[in-house]
């Protein structure tokens, strides 16, 4: 049986990692490198055609911080997708002052293993579409270990437990990163995402080892992923994209594809 | 500029729908009571999340809201402010829409589809329906005008609107359901125009117009 039961499409979405105010990457959570500066690349990527963004707040330093306002306004004011924050949000004030700076959904991770219970008062208040839950997960044998604090925690959990529970405290979207994966280039983790994926209702965001368009194709299929998140392929242009979406629907999968009508500057 | 008032009854956040009003040219304020509405030029009801936080919204505000859109003033309700035109909603069975369109909003795993059927295909269509999906137009649109066939808007949602008498888009997600509302000066989105892109802009510019009359 062939009928549409939705339109949906995938989703590209490219991740600004923010120290102290400028766009960085690393290689499996450590090595930071500068990439640029995160107005200018939320702007680059909205005239793209780029589904969403995240800016992930990496700062170190209390200035960092309180930059991220600032920083968040900047990029916001590029765009009309919605926007996502994460990075140190420990309490309802932090996703209020990001909410307030023009972020559309926050993402929580240690905050969340801490106090889950943050995620039902963001999703009260703001609505679950709005409440991002971050893991970051990583394989011991056959088990996917979730961690806190960018990959340095190491926490009783599970990953698809852990996820379950997130969605029924309210979360509306699971942001899922393979540590073992971040920054490799050697593909989304599909058995982590499909895994998460056929567990729960509510979308999944693969992230971590996007390299090839290839990659993008099976997290989407064998991977079950709603969303796909990169960023250094994006930051050092490996892949536009314009063409990325169109090879992915020249291969049959749903992509919003625009018609290249970005605004003049 | 035209000033535009918000309602904010403690439901999201409502920077972005803000801005968006702001980039079309409108000069948008939230509310501060149901006097303020008298002064506006157009209304904008946004708002995400469950049914009843609409409940919020007391008698005075009510009233005041219905007596300008009586007046002919342009009201626009987005996502659930949207849902919040219609008569009510299955997700808060007890809480009274506003009523300015027909029929109750269902869950979107329970709405019937064009043959009536039921789907219950969660797999091809995860609930909550969110992310880009489809508008088709249904006949002409003031607020539409300039939006192809097939443009993309993002969605936020678990319930949703039947196809009725005000439908002027449809948008498909395990059923078919409305997306785009218009009559005389009442109009409604499912979706977020605020984080649609170049076809928010679009609906808010065509919006922008329509208060300015």
């Amino acid at each position: 049986m062939t009928r549409n039961l939705t339109h949906l499409t995938n989703r590209i979405i490219a991740c600004l990692d923010v120290r102290d105010g400028v766009v960085v990457k690393g290689i499996n959570f450590q090595g930071l490198a500068l990439a640029g500066d995160p107005a200018a690349l939320a702007a680059r990527y909205s005239a793209e055609g780029v589904d969403e963004l995240v800016m992930l707040d990496v700062s170190a330093t209390i200035e960092g911080r309180r930059a991220r306002v600032d920083t968040i306004r900047r990029i916001a004011s590029e765009l009309s997708v919605p926007l996502t924050v994460g990075g140190g949000i420990r309490a309802m004030d932090d996703a209020r002052a990001a909410f307030d700076a023009g972020a559309d959904k926050v993402a929580i991770n240690s905050a969340a293993l801490a106090t889950p219970e943050l995620i039902t008062a963001i999703a009260h208040r703001y609505g679950s579409q709005a409440a991002v839950v971050a893991i970051d997960a990583k394989w011991d044998r056959d088990r996917a270990v979730v961690f806190g604090r960018s990959g340095t925690a190491e926490s009783r959990r599970e990953a698809v437990a852990w996820a379950r529970e997130a969605e029924s405290r309210g979360a509306g979207e699971i942001l899922l990163t393979s540590i073992d994966r971040d920054g490799t280039k050697q593909g989304f983790d599909c058995a982590l995402t499909a895994a998460v994926s056929s567990a729960l209702r509510i979308p999944i965001i693969a992230s971590g080892g996007a390299g090839s368009r290839e990659h993008f194709f099976d997290v989407f299929t064998s991977g079950r992923a709603d969303a796909a998140l990169a960023a250094s392929v994006f930051h050092y242009a490996e892949h536009r994209i314009p063409e990325l979406k169109q090879w992915l629907a020249d291969r049959g999968l749903p992509m919003r594809m625009t018609t290249g009508t970005a605004r003049p500057c | 500029m035209r000033t535009v008032a918000l309602i904010d009854y403690g439901a999201g956040n409502l920077t972005s729908v803000m801005r968006g009003l702001r980039r079309a040219g409108l000069d948008p304020s939230i509310a501060a009571s149901p006097d303020a509405l008298a002064r506006a030029a157009g209304i904008v009801v946004p708002g995400v999340g469950h049914f009843s936080a609409t409940a919020a919204v007391g008698d005075a505000w009510r009233e005041a809201l219905l007596a300008r859109v009586d007046a002919g003033v342009p009201l626009f309700g987005i996502c659930l402010g949207m849902q919040w035109l219609f008569e009510g909603s299955a997700e808060a069975p007890g809480v009274l829409g506003l009523g300015l369109a027909q029929g109750l909003c269902q869950s979107l795993n329970s709405i019937g589809n064009q043959f009536g059927e039921l789907i219950p295909d969660v797999i091809s269509a995860k609930v909550p329906h969110l992310g880009w999906n489809v508008l088709a137009p249904v006949g002409d649109s003031r607020l539409l005008a300039g939006v192809e066939p097939g443009a993309y808007a993002y969605f936020a949602h678990s319930y949703a609107a039947p196809v009725g008498p005000e439908t002027v888009a449809t948008t498909t997600h395990g059923s078919t359901f409305a997306s785009v509302i218009e009559r005389d000066n009442i109009f409604g989105a499912q979706f977020h125009p605020e984080l649609s892109s170049d076809t928010g802009a679009a609906i808010f510019a065509n919006f922008a117009r329509l208060v300015a009359r």
